[in-house]
């Protein structure tokens, strides 16, 4: 289908993007790769009446290193995410899932920034964000500001960012001596996340200091599976302490039920695959 | 309207277009470019895969605003002006890669993107490298046998000839330029520069 009409904005500057938003009114929106928001165009699930194209602000593209964070810019694309030396080296998690994201044509528009601000359930990086207690850098009529990644994902398809806010840059720690792991499981024709699971692990010998568990498509947000992270913290790094403490997976957790997976099989798959995600993570 | 301008199959189109039109379409209608194809229309099935600025991309999900400046190759401009199959092209042709033909065009453009990038897959590489490309009727393997003996063929051909098959001058597709075309000379570069309004 072809989407409805709208005006079109291609500002050169984070600054002219807001001020472009703030004059066009709530019904305009940020287009970032495209990749989700064009697809929901052509569908009309979405009718803007402006669309603000951030593909020429140099600001918002690539990785840089800020003392213990990277900084990743929103435009970002997956496909230099997941080639960018830095994200390997520092944020592995981040390039593992990234790897799993869509196909190789859609990750070469779809962008870092815009899968987020999406703030789609069944997306693997805000999960990720989650895992990795990430800040989000945000741009708006009255300066910017810093929102973490608690905060940012509200509820399905709805993020912190405001009508006139544009998602600047992501910082996320390093996590030195930490291991990682995404786990994700979906159907093999379609990459989105029945469940996924991000996990960072960090050990001390045979101890497990500090996990940290985010489900990817539990709720109608990311969550933190927090009863994991208690269990864990401190447990000896067995896979049996593993396994008790994912009984506790589901917890807190509001799964739907879809034609490609029940809430009780989603409620299975939590506990499953965060099993697989830590163990990968702790090196179990 | 707005007013972009695009490099496609190496000649230059300058245009005005409404913003909402997607570079599919503008490929097709205005451009007359009906070797990509729409197939499922949402995304999935990369039928309309296309080289922008030498990565594949979906053509369908791509607003030809967004394309404003780049240089696009469609399956049309792949084989050299005199005809002379591209090898990805003509692996197809020779392994029976095809059953009705429509998934092709995107097959081929994202099986060129792979072997730009990984020379040498190996075929759980090349099935990964394909996940966006649907077909319904071949049951993949001649597809997979393709992109197989293309990165041979391409291999062989950079090996054989005095210029690396990538420095072809007209879209940077890798083993655009057949090992026989004689050095110096890309085999379709006289078309840069035309100016279509």
């Amino acid at each position: 289908m072809i989407p409805v009409a709208f005006d079109y904005s291609r500002p050169a500057g984070v600054d002219e993007a807001v001020q472009t938003l703030t004059d066009a009114g709530e019904d305009a929106k940020v287009l970032a790769g495209g990749q989700s928001l064009i697809p929901m165009l052509r569908l009309r699930f979405a009718a803007p009446s402006m669309l603000v194209d951030l593909g020429s602000i140099g600001e918002m593209h690539g990785v840089r290193e800020d003392g213990d964070d990277l900084v990743i810019g929103a435009m970002t694309t997956h496909d230099e995410v997941l080639k960018n030396p830095l994200i390997r080296a520092h944020a592995p998690l981040i390039a593992q899932a990234t790897a799993t994201v869509a196909d190789r044509q859609v990750r070469h528009l779809g962008t870092f920034g815009g899968s987020l601000a999406h703030a789609d359930p069944a997306g693997d990086m805000p999960s990720v964000a989650t895992a990795l207690d990430a800040t989000f850098e945000i741009a708006g009529p009255s300066g910017r500001r810093s929102v973490a990644a608690s905060e940012f994902f509200v509820d399905y398809l709805t993020s912190a960012l405001e009508p006139d806010e544009v998602l600047v840059s992501v910082r996320v720690p390093k996590l030195a001596g930490w291991g990682t792991h995404y786990e994700k499981f979906n159907r093999v024709a379609q990459a989105w996340a029945l469940v996924g699971v991000a996990a960072a692990v960090r050990r001390n010998n045979g101890t497990i200091e500090e996990a940290r568990v985010a489900l990817t498509n539990m709720a109608s947000k990311p969550v933190r599976a927090h009863g994991v992270e208690e269990a864990l913290a401190g447990a000896p790094a067995t896979a049996e302490s593993l396994a008790a403490a994912c009984d506790h997976a589901a917890e807190g957790t509001e799964p739907t039920s879809d034609a490609s997976a029940s809430a009780d099989y989603r409620t299975h798959l939590a506990t499953v695959l965060t099993r697989r995600a830590l163990e990968s993570a702790a090196g179990i | 309207m707005t007013t972009i301008s695009m490099t496609v199959d190496g000649v230059r189109y300058d245009d005005d277009v409404e913003p909402r039109t997607l570079l599919v379409h503008h490929l097709r209608d205005r451009l007359g470019k009906v070797g990509t194809v729409v197939g499922c229309d949402t995304s999935n099935c990369g039928a309309c895969t296309v080289l922008m600025d030498g990565k594949s991309v979906k053509s369908c999900t791509v607003f030809a605003v967004q394309a404003d400046g780049t240089d696009i190759t469609t399956v049309e401009g792949l084989a050299a002006r005199d005809g002379e199959m591209h090898p990805v092209q003509q692996a197809f042709h020779e392994t029976h890669a095809l059953q009705c033909g429509y998934c092709t065009p995107g097959m081929i453009m994202s099986a060129v993107d792979l072997l730009a990038e990984n020379p040498d897959p190996s075929d759980a590489e090349i099935r990964e490298g394909l996940e966006g490309n649907l077909c319904r009727c071949t049951g993949y393997q001649n597809i997979i046998k393709a992109v197989r003996e293309a990165g041979q063929a391409m291999q062989t051909a950079t090996a054989a000839s005095p210029e690396p098959a990538t420095s072809d001058a007209g879209n940077g597709v890798p083993g655009q330029q057949p090992a026989a075309t004689a050095p110096g000379g890309p085999a379709h570069t006289t078309a840069v520069g035309e100016v279509r309004t």
